[in-house]
């Protein structure tokens, strides 16, 4: 194929990619980082600083203390999905490809349902469920004689963010479970017809066939919820407000990001100190991805049948 | 390949000419930026169509964005230029660095501005009070709001004391039938602004401590604000089962369904409540700490409007604001919806009995706004914020009132230097 014509093909099926991209993904990255190192004064004129916003932010108490506080809850916030998502996703879709499963469809779909619908009804559902006012939450716990149990976990310090955590797992589950589940579907058949030829049952066929050959799949799961819960706001701003309470409980990068830039009843919005907290979100995300690509990724083995 | 990208030009250059053709046929007529969503009926029922009947002309488009995003958004709009004619004022700041940023223009030549006091017009003033940037629209009140059916059940009358209050609350919990006190803490602002700043004026003498407060004369470490902490945080036993969740819709929901006695309120939640509860209300201020015999009530200047410094149409947005200044419009808008209070100096007749009371208040206490407002929220960590949070926690006794007052002097200390 001569060069030019190479040069044109490349550029007609990757150019509108390219540009898209680089419009509204890169050149909004490198704005915001460009901005991060500005700050300014009432009547909105910019003056440029350097780096001083990020030592604001990293050195200064009055900020380091909630970034580091909106730091810690996002890991727990991750360490939540880590542990209860992915097992759960990984058992739902090892259940669902088990032969002879009736009303596998129906199954599927259901459980995946909570992953289409809207955050702000997910938020608002949940909020009534656990309201101690309305919600069914106490009532179901009387009847199956817990009722000492219930207490309103979205109001209180200790219990607020795990909660947010679990109905957002409770929201998302469907993700990783199908995922996993197409990477079960794609086992060759003769495969698994060995390892029962061999005497194995359902239980050690999962563990010791199923699940190393989908490793590679939950490996991307993760980094996928990585990504997602280090990114995550919207359901902690529709629950709890932008203020993440109570006492900051809940605040996670996300809300603090969002009261930093766009400001909160009085509290007006600084847009420089604002990117700076969302360049280092950035960088928080890129030395997760790189420590993931670097001692995981390399040495996860792919299975080609 | 080259016929192509020049065909995408075109298209580009079609689109823009598109685009400007749709932004210029909108001259002649006016788009209104406001928080108060919940009002869209009545702006397009009652308001807008009284001002078509002097200026049948000029369209007018009322376009609210949600109350919690309102301040995002509509700086984002009014960066990126394209922000209605019309801007809805907040209190102080908000608006204050608006016009600062050449985003609103003064407002002092207009017509009917003398229908405003100086407290009035305080809110959307530079601070040295030259030049008012946006028109006095209303005024919201504090106090309490309580089921008639209940108080009668109980046999308990308006409490005018503290220790009036406190015994009507343990009276309505013995009884049992209904939530003594609807409160909760979950979006911690009803803890600050039904809590804190609702019965706080009677401790600091309203203006007089306010502006010691922003003076440096006072301190919120000070026994007249750590007293308010006290107080709020013994309310505790008296608010619904698990009150840390409670939202602010769930308040709303549990008062007008009947469940709840007492309700700390702002004025504007009368109009919800005439939608919804089917029951007598009635209202009484801030009850009297001991010892104290001047009352003080928390009538906070809350709305206005300005007009954009970017509008293509001031003209007609100058006429528009003009006529807000009119009488006519204060009495359509109190009554369109009671519990907004009109801040023009010419009476207006308020139809609805709870609203009625409430802005009889005036006649008998004196007025005072939020004193978090002016100034005192202006650095970091925000006073406002801080208070919401303390407030909260203060009620959910998980900071005594003492800590509550050194976290907010301690934050307020760090950015805030009074001239002494």
């Amino acid at each position: 194929m001569p060069r030019a014509k190479l040069a044109g093909l490349l550029l007609f099926f990757l150019g509108p990619a390219v540009a898209i991209y680089t419009l509204f993904s890169i050149y909004p990255l490198v704005a915001t980082m460009a901005l991060s190192t500005y700050t300014s004064d009432p009547s909105g004129a910019r003056s440029f600083v350097g780096l001083a916003n990020f030592e604001t932010l990293l050195g200064d108490a009055l900020w380091s203390k909630p970034f580091w506080n909106a730091f810690s809850n996002n890991l727990i916030f991750f360490a939540v999905h880590m542990c209860v998502q992915n097992p759960i996703g990984i058992a739902l879709a090892g259940l669902l490809s088990l032969p002879g499963l009736r009303l596998k469809g129906f199954y599927r779909t259901v459980m995946f349902l909570p992953t289409m619908l809207s955050v702000v009804i997910v938020g608002f559902s949940w909020n009534l469920i656990l309201s101690p006012l309305w919600g069914v939450a106490a009532g179901a716990l009387k009847a199956v004689g817990l009722g000492s149990l219930f207490a309103p976990w979205l109001g209180l310090e200790s219990s607020a963010l795990v909660t947010l955590s679990l109905i957002s797992v409770w929201q998302f589950v469907g993700i990783p479970m199908m995922l996993i589940y197409a990477a079960l579907l794609n086992i060759p058949e003769e495969l698994i017809d060995a390892a029962r030829v061999d005497g194995l049952g359902h239980f050690r066929i999962f563990f010791h066939i199923k699940l190393p050959l989908v490793l590679p799949t939950i490996s991307l799961v993760s980094v996928l919820t990585f990504v997602a819960n280090f990114n995550a706001f919207d359901l902690i701003y529709s629950v709890k407000g932008a203020l993440a309470g109570p006492n900051f409980a809940t605040d996670i990068l996300g809300t603090f990001f969002y009261r930093t830039f766009f400001g909160n009843q009085l509290q007006l919005g600084n847009p420089t100190m604002g990117s700076a907290v969302a360049t280092v979100m950035f960088f928080i995300i890129l030395v997760g991805l790189c420590l993931y690509l670097f001692l995981v990724q390399r040495r996860i083995r792919r299975y080609a049948f | 390949m080259r016929r192509t990208f020049k065909a995408a030009i075109g298209a580009e250059v079609a689109t823009l000419a598109l685009l400007a053709g749709l932004a210029s046929a909108q001259a002649g007529s006016l788009k209104i930026e406001s928080w108060r969503n919940d009002d869209a009926d009545i702006w397009n029922s009652k308001i807008i169509p009284a001002f078509n009947k002097h200026y049948p002309d000029i369209k007018i488009e009322f376009a609210p964005s949600a109350p919690k995003e309102y301040n995002a958004a509509l700086n984002a709009r009014l960066d990126g230029g394209t922000a209605g004619d019309l801007i809805t004022c907040r209190p102080f700041d908000a608006s204050l660095a608006l016009y600062q940023k050449h985003q609103l223009d003064a407002v002092d030549g207009l017509k009917g501005m003398d229908n405003f006091s100086d407290v009035a017009k305080a809110a959307w003033q530079t601070d040295d009070g030259k030049t008012t940037f946006c028109v006095p629209i209303a005024s919201v009140i504090a106090g309490f709001i309580y089921n008639k059916e209940a108080f009668a059940k109980v046999g308990v009358s308006e409490p005018k004391t503290l220790e009036e209050f406190h015994a009507v609350l343990e009276k309505l919990k013995k009884d049992g039938t209904y939530v003594p006190l609807v409160m909760g803490t979950a979006d911690q602002w009803e803890a600050a602004t039904m809590g804190f700043q609702n019965i706080g004026p009677d401790y600091w003498k309203g203006e007089t401590g306010r502006a010691n407060l922003i003076a440096g004369k006072e301190k919120l470490t000070d026994p007249q604000y750590v007293a308010v902490f006290k107080e709020i945080a013994s309310w505790a036993p008296y608010l619904g089962s698990g009150f840390q969740a409670q939202t602010y819709a769930d308040s709303q929901n549990l008062f007008s369904l009947g469940k709840g006695a007492i309700y700390a309120a702002g004025s504007w939640d009368i109009s919800t409540f005439r939608g919804q509860a089917k029951f007598a209300m009635g209202a009484f201020p801030p009850p009297q700490p001991a010892g104290t015999t001047d009352c003080y009530i928390s009538d906070h200047t809350d709305i206005a409007m300005g007009v954009n410094a970017a509008s293509k149409n001031k003209e007609d947005a100058k006429k528009f604001l003009e006529w807000l200044t009119t009488p006519e419009f204060a009495t359509i808008y109190a009554n369109a919806l009671p519990g907004f209070f009109s801040l023009a100096k010419s009476p207006v007749k308020v139809e609805d009995d709870v609203a009625a009371t409430m802005v009889g208040w005036r006649q008998t206490c004196k007025s005072t706004i939020r004193n978090s407002y002016q100034i005192l929220s202006r650095g970091t960590p925000n006073l406002e914020n801080e208070l919401w949070n303390v407030s909260a926690q203060v009620v959910n006794g998980k900071l005594t009132p003492d800590a509550a007052g050194k976290q907010l002097q301690d934050g307020l200390d760090k950015w805030y230097k009074p001239a002494k």
